[in-house]
Formats: C-alpha cells, structure tokens, sequence
C-alpha cells in the first residue's frame, strides 16, 4: 500500500505553524499563498507584497474587488485598517534590507546546500524571475514549500541543482507532501515524515542524502 | 506653461522611433496607462526599448483583471512590430503553454531581453532618477544575473554592481492630478509608477481626475510636481 501525500492545503497548514506573532512575512504564488489561512490562532502576521502593500489581510468578497488593490499573486485584496502602500523602490528596499521575517516561496529544485532553483525551466529558454532573487537573499527566513518530487516522478530535492539558480545557500526550510526539512551546515535534516510514510519512503524519494533527526516525527497540525 | 492636455494622441505625439520608455506593468490593469498605450500603439513610433516589470501579459493572464475587463498592456506595441528592446524582471507568460507574441518574437530571435531581479529593476530606475549611476545590491550573487558585472565584499558579503536606468519617455498612470501636475496615487497602482515617474526625461501620466491646484490635500501628494511634465484625464 502507498501512503497518501498531503494536500496543498496540509502543506500550507504546516508552513503556517512555522509564522510567529507579529512576524512580516511575503507569500509566493502558489501553495504558499495558501498559508494565510491557516495561521494558528492568536498570531497577527503582517502580510507585505511586493505589489507595494503591507498589512493585508483577506481576498476581497466577490463583487467588492478594486483593481487598485492586488497583492504579487494578482489576487483581488479587502481593504482592512492599517494597511498602507508603497512604490516598487520602497517594497524592495523592505526585501532587501531586512525587514522581512519570512517569505514563503515555490520551488524547482532546492540543493543539499540550500541552493534555490525557482524561475526558469531550461527546457523553455526563457523565464520570469519576478521578485523571487529579491525576497531570497533578503528575508531572514526563507521556506520552501512543494510538492515533493515533479510531475515526471523526478526528485526536486537534489545534490546540486541542474536548473538555473535563483540563490545559493538561502533555503531554511522545506515543507513538502511528505517530508519537513531543514537545511543545516552539515546538510539536509528530515525532521518529519508524512503519516504512513517512513524515513526510507522519503529517502527514496530524495536525489540529496538525508540525515534523519534523533526526534523524527509525524507531521503534526 | 500648460501640462494638461486634451487628448492621449496630442500627449505621445512627439515620441521619436528608437526612444526609450518606461511603462508599468505590474499591476494588471489598475497600474497600467492603458490610454497612453493605446495612442502610442496609434501613433507608431518604432525600434522601441521599453522598461517595464512584464513584457505584455494582459493577452493570456488575467492578472489584477475585474470579471468582464479586458485590459490591454504594451503586449500590443510588441504585436504591433514597434519594440526592438524589453527591459523587465517577468518578461514571459506564467504558462508555457501560453506564449506571449513576446515570447514568440524573442524565441524568432526578433526582440531582445535584459532580464532583471525586480527589486533591482526598480532600484536602478529610482537611482536613476535620483542621479545615482550604479549600486552594489546582493540580489543575483551566485546566478546568471553577476555575468560581465563587478562583485565586491563588504563585511564578507557579496554585492553585484548595478547601473541605473533613464528613459526619454515615462507613461504613467496615477489616480488624481492637479494642474501644476502634483500627483496622487492609489492603493497598489503606485507600485512602478512611483519610481518611473521620476526616471524620465519626460513623464507623461493619465489619471482619473485633473482638479485645480489645492484641491489634493498637500500632505496627499505622492509625487510632487516638478516630475510631470504632461496630464490627461481619461
């Protein structure tokens, strides 16, 4: 029997445990844009995008949207208290000089050394990098969430990245279908395995050697 | 002098084949000077290099997009044969299975990409407006980005030196404007806009509003007069 991978959802709820109270955290496009929802109660995130916004909070109603207000996904925001806006200078100077606490990205492939590959598919000879170089060298927390292994069953955890490199030695973590690691000096530690899934399960599924924590766990929410 | 003009096509008039322009397009439709475009699509000029977050996308992304809109962005200048150069951070459409008219002419080999980290890409247009000529940023170390650029430590990091970006031209969208050409913006349209404005020789901007002087409330001016030099309601 094969175990079951978790959902996007799962996915986003895990990432969502790592938010602390009063963190600003940036979301990438994809499962982690996912993340707000589940932030653990009695946490306030402050959510900043690179469209120049910060302090964000819920999707606007159906009906309600305003073209003037989007986050980096293009989703139509609501306006909430607090909230203020910025140019495009202003929302990467926050990026780079420091001031982001997490930023929740995608990935192709992520290294042994904490490489981050994100924004081009060699194959296409072209991509868009956005602003995921930015919120990789800038933010003090980096976590990568995604599924486990590509859509041709191809490992996205490797020794070294084949892809062209978003950033080198930036990934703190990786919350996956299966799997949550961190990334350390003295490589990849697997510190949770989805329910079902053993430590080999997700070795074999892991083109990087894994070292398996004293304290491995179950994924828990 | 008079900075409000009557119409879009009066305002592009005067742009040369081969100018430089910068053009946001980040923000789907609420941040993209659609009018302007349009007119500039008209008028035809051509070899342009343009300098925008995207290559044209409205075509095959509904990005920022209301239910029932159909925006347009300066996908239809590079339809239209008049870009020789883009200079943008998310040139392509996020699906592959969907290929701009960009993506198809840059692949014929018919149009050139400088691809840049988009926070580098609104640093260099700031710091050009702002009379810096180049910057060390960390964003890029270790990728395609450092490629022919000098790197330098500080405190054992590493930085890439960037050189700013000017443009002749900047079509701009802000939300009100008053006849001296103070400027306001709105929510996340600010984003390029707030940057670019400041960038180019010439800044011409379409908002929604044209008031009388004083009717912004000074302490709401974005962008401070001395930036515009020409106004269109639309």
């Amino acid at each position: 029997m094969v175990a079951e991978r978790l959902p996007r959802e799962v996915i986003a709820m895990r990432v969502a445990q790592e938010l602390q109270d009063g963190d600003v955290v940036n979301l990438g496009i994809g499962i982690p844009s996912l993340c707000s929802q589940f932030v653990p109660e009695g946490r306030t995130i402050f959510y900043h995008s690179e469209s120049g916004v910060l302090n964000y909070g819920p999707m606007a109603e159906e009906g309600k949207e305003d073209q003037d207000l989007i986050n980096a996904s293009g989703q139509f925001l609501a306006p909430v208290k607090g909230m203020s806006f910025f140019d495009s200078g202003a929302a990467f100077a926050m990026i780079r000089g420091g001031h982001i606490d997490v930023t929740v990205l995608g990935a192709l492939q992520v290294s042994s050394k904490g490489d981050l590959a994100n924004w081009m598919i060699p194959s296409r000879g072209i991509g868009n990098v956005g602003g995921a170089m930015d919120l990789a060298v800038g933010a003090k927390k980096v976590i990568v969430s995604m599924e486990h292994i590509d859509r041709e069953g191809n490992p996205k955890i490797v020794d070294d990245c084949t892809f062209p490199l978003t950033c080198p030695a930036c990934v703190d973590m990786i919350v996956t279908d299966i799997a949550v690691i961190s990334v350390q000096n003295e490589g990849l530690v697997l510190h949770e395995t989805a329910p079902g899934w053993s430590a080999a399960d997700v070795q074999a599924e892991t083109d990087a050697k894994l070292i398996i924590a004293s304290d491995l766990k179950n994924v828990s929410l | 002098m008079n900075k409000v003009y009557s119409s879009f096509n009066e305002a592009v008039a005067d742009i040369p084949d081969s100018a430089t322009l910068m053009i946001d397009g980040f923000a789907g439709p609420g941040g993209t000077s659609q009018n302007l475009i349009r007119a500039l699509r008209d008028q035809g000029a051509s070899d342009l290099t343009i300098i925008s977050n995207t290559a044209g996308l409205a075509s095959v992304s509904g990005f920022g997009t209301l239910p029932g809109q159909k925006p347009i962005d300066i996908g239809i200048l590079v339809d239209n044969g008049q870009v020789g150069k883009v200079i943008a951070s998310f040139p392509v459409s996020p699906s592959p299975s969907r290929p701009t008219s960009f993506e198809k002419a840059y692949h014929r080999g018919e149009v050139e990409l400088e691809l840049v980290p988009q926070g580098t890409l609104a640093e260099r247009i700031r710091a050009g407006g702002a009379g810096i000529p180049a910057f060390f940023t960390p964003t890029g170390i270790g990728t395609f980005v450092t490629e022919g650029k000098e790197t330098r430590s500080y405190d054992g990091k590493e930085y890439v030196l960037e050189t700013a970006l000017k443009a002749d031209y900047a079509l701009i969208r802000g939300y009100m404007a008053d006849t001296m050409g103070n400027l306001s913006f709105r929510g996340t349209s600010m984003n390029f806009n707030g940057v670019m404005v400041t960038a180019a020789a010439i800044s011409i901007v379409e908002v929604d509003k044209i008031v009388d002087v004083g009717e912004i409330d000074s302490y709401r001016i974005d962008t401070p007069a001395l930036y515009v030099n020409r106004i269109v309601e639309v």
